[in-house]
């Protein structure tokens, strides 16, 4: 089976401070991976190095076997919800309709057609009442489900989200997850940084860890094991005793 | 009204109130992805930039619509090259970049012993617009407003999640540079009305008012716009019946705009804020 995604050997320094050293894995399509690591691991690197949105210093990247260049219109990316302004004059619905953009190319308008798709795509994360909404009225997991919409209208084959449940109510984080599976199981490839070790398990079934360098990638199985991450988060937890005990 | 009058009577008249509004409409539009972006400073600072432009154009005796362009994008660039290579931040940078251009273009006009030209150039006189600048300031417009309909979409995006932008391979530096392209042409535009020291003003102040008053991008657009004209309109009124400088009146009527909207705004004016505070103490007692 081909690989949905093939990253070997991808070196990422800023101003000479090395951020990614040598880090190569392969995610099977369909696979719902979460990228893990202490603060400050790289990972919101990671997926920025993987989208071509910073300059690598070495490495290769495919997406089904081809440069990313050739598969922007397959990628849809939902960034941290910190990097967004949510003061910016916009409506829930037009948030949404941006997800329409990369199909529709320069110069043409979204129309109906367009407009109808981001509703359904909001109503499948339960978000149709507030499409007239100011973006900065919702709470913050009601935000996350709505650029979550607009993942969904870009009809991607490939999904990347940094930090999604950052800061988010219990049922926002359900439904999303929810969804992401859905995804997966409809063959989509999904990689999500994910900030904490809570439900890897249940959410996950694959696993990329990262501290600088590739410390485990692989079934969730195989990853998750008590050498792994100390080498990762370096022994500083106490649930990392509390999982030994376990094993 | 004697105004309307001495308008269709002197055309040096027509053609500073026909210029005012293309001023008006302009600065209004392309002032709101200026905001967005949180640019404002920069806004400030390219328009200031094109001052050693100017006076290098006047120098040669060519066009000083190329010489101004060509300033403020190497103002522009350098700008972002010093902050991107080194710990120095942007604003630190702009700050810079911006006076060192500005002392430049000073020195330049001085060399030219002309000193009410450079007095016209920094604070603008609309009531002594040539048929020539007006047509510049046509053109400039036509241009700027057609590029804004044409890329509407990417400045969107560009503004709002330039990551998202960047992923799906929009060009988003080269989008900031023709933004930056386009506010040296609108500053141009301006020089006759508000001046290159006030440019900003008009960027701004409509841009800010119409930020309090709507949601939609494209409804701030045209507010921007529309409240542009009404303080270039009004501002040309009071300049010419007292005889006072245009640009300052303009920027006096623009900002008395946005403190109307800061107080009255019915969604975000402190006003509102204020009663819908009040109102919900006295619910809790």
């Amino acid at each position: 089976m081909d690989s949905a995604l093939t990253v070997k050997n991808v070196f990422v320094s800023y101003h000479g401070n090395e951020a990614l050293r040598d880090v190569s894995f392969s995610v099977d399509p369909g696979s719902l991976v979460g990228i893990i690591g202490p603060n400050g691991a790289g990972k919101s690197t990671l997926i920025k190095a993987l989208l071509n949105l910073i300059p690598k210093d070495q490495g290769e990247v495919k997406i089904y076997g081809k440069n990313i260049k050739e598969m922007r219109k397959f990628i849809a990316y939902v960034p941290q919800r910190s990097h967004i302004d949510w003061d910016f004059p916009i409506t829930v619905l037009d948030a949404v309709i941006i997800g329409c953009y990369p199909t529709l190319g320069l110069f043409k308008r979204p129309k109906k057609k367009e407009k109808a798709w981001a509703l359904q795509c909001l109503e499948k994360v339960g978000m149709q009442d507030f499409s007239k909404r100011q973006i900065g009225e919702l709470s913050g997991g009601q935000q996350q489900r709505v650029f979550l919409a607009r993942a969904l209208a870009q009809k991607a084959q490939v999904f990347f989200l940094d930090e999604p449940f950052v800061g988010i109510d219990a049922a926002s984080e359900e439904t999303i997850i929810h969804i992401l599976k859905e995804l997966s199981t409809n063959g989509k490839t999904i990689l999500v940084v994910h900030h904490d070790l809570s439900k890897v398990n249940d959410y996950f079934d694959q696993l990329i860890v990262l501290n600088k360098e590739l410390i485990g990638s692989g079934k969730i199985d195989q990853v998750l094991q008590a050498d792994v991450l100390s080498k990762a988060y370096s022994g500083r937890f106490s649930f990392l005793d509390k999982l030994e005990v376990q094993a | 009204m004697e105004f309307l009058d001495a308008v269709i009577q002197y055309g040096f008249l027509q053609k500073a109130l026909f210029t005012s509004i293309m001023v008006g409409i302009i600065c209004g539009t392309v002032g709101c992805f200026i905001i967005l972006r949180g640019m404002a400073l920069m806004g400030d600072a390219i328009s200031h930039a094109v001052l050693p432009g100017v006076a290098t154009a006047y120098m040669l005796g060519i066009n000083f619509f190329v010489g101004a362009v060509f300033s403020g994008i190497l103002t522009a660039v350098a700008i972002g090259f010093v902050s991107q290579n080194s710990r120095i931040k942007n604003d630190i940078s702009i700050g810079i970049m911006f006076t060192f251009a500005f002392a430049l273009g000073i020195i330049l006009i001085t060399l030219m012993k002309s000193s009410t030209d450079l007095y016209h150039i920094l604070f603008g006189n609309v009531l002594a617009v040539r048929p020539s600048d007006m047509w510049t300031t046509l053109g400039i417009g036509i241009f700027v407003l057609f590029s804004i309909f044409l890329f509407y979409k990417e400045l969107l995006v560009t503004s709002f999640d330039p990551t998202m932008g960047a992923a799906y391979g929009l060009p988003v530096k080269g989008i900031h540079y023709f933004l930056m392209t386009l506010l040296t042409m609108v500053t141009v535009a301006s020089l006759q009305t508000v001046g290159i020291v006030l440019v900003v003003a008009m960027l701004i102040t409509p841009a800010a008012t119409a930020y309090l008053l709507t949601d939609r991008l494209w409804v701030m657009l045209y507010l921007s716009a529309g409240l542009g004209v009404i303080s270039s309109v009004i501002g040309l009124y009071f300049s010419f019946t007292y005889n006072l400088a245009s640009g300052a009146t303009i920027v006096l009527i623009a900002t008395m705009l946005f403190l109307l909207a800061f107080t009255f705004s019915p969604k975000r004016g402190v006003l509102w804020n204020f009663i819908k505070a009040r109102r919900k103490k006295g619910s809790l007692v």
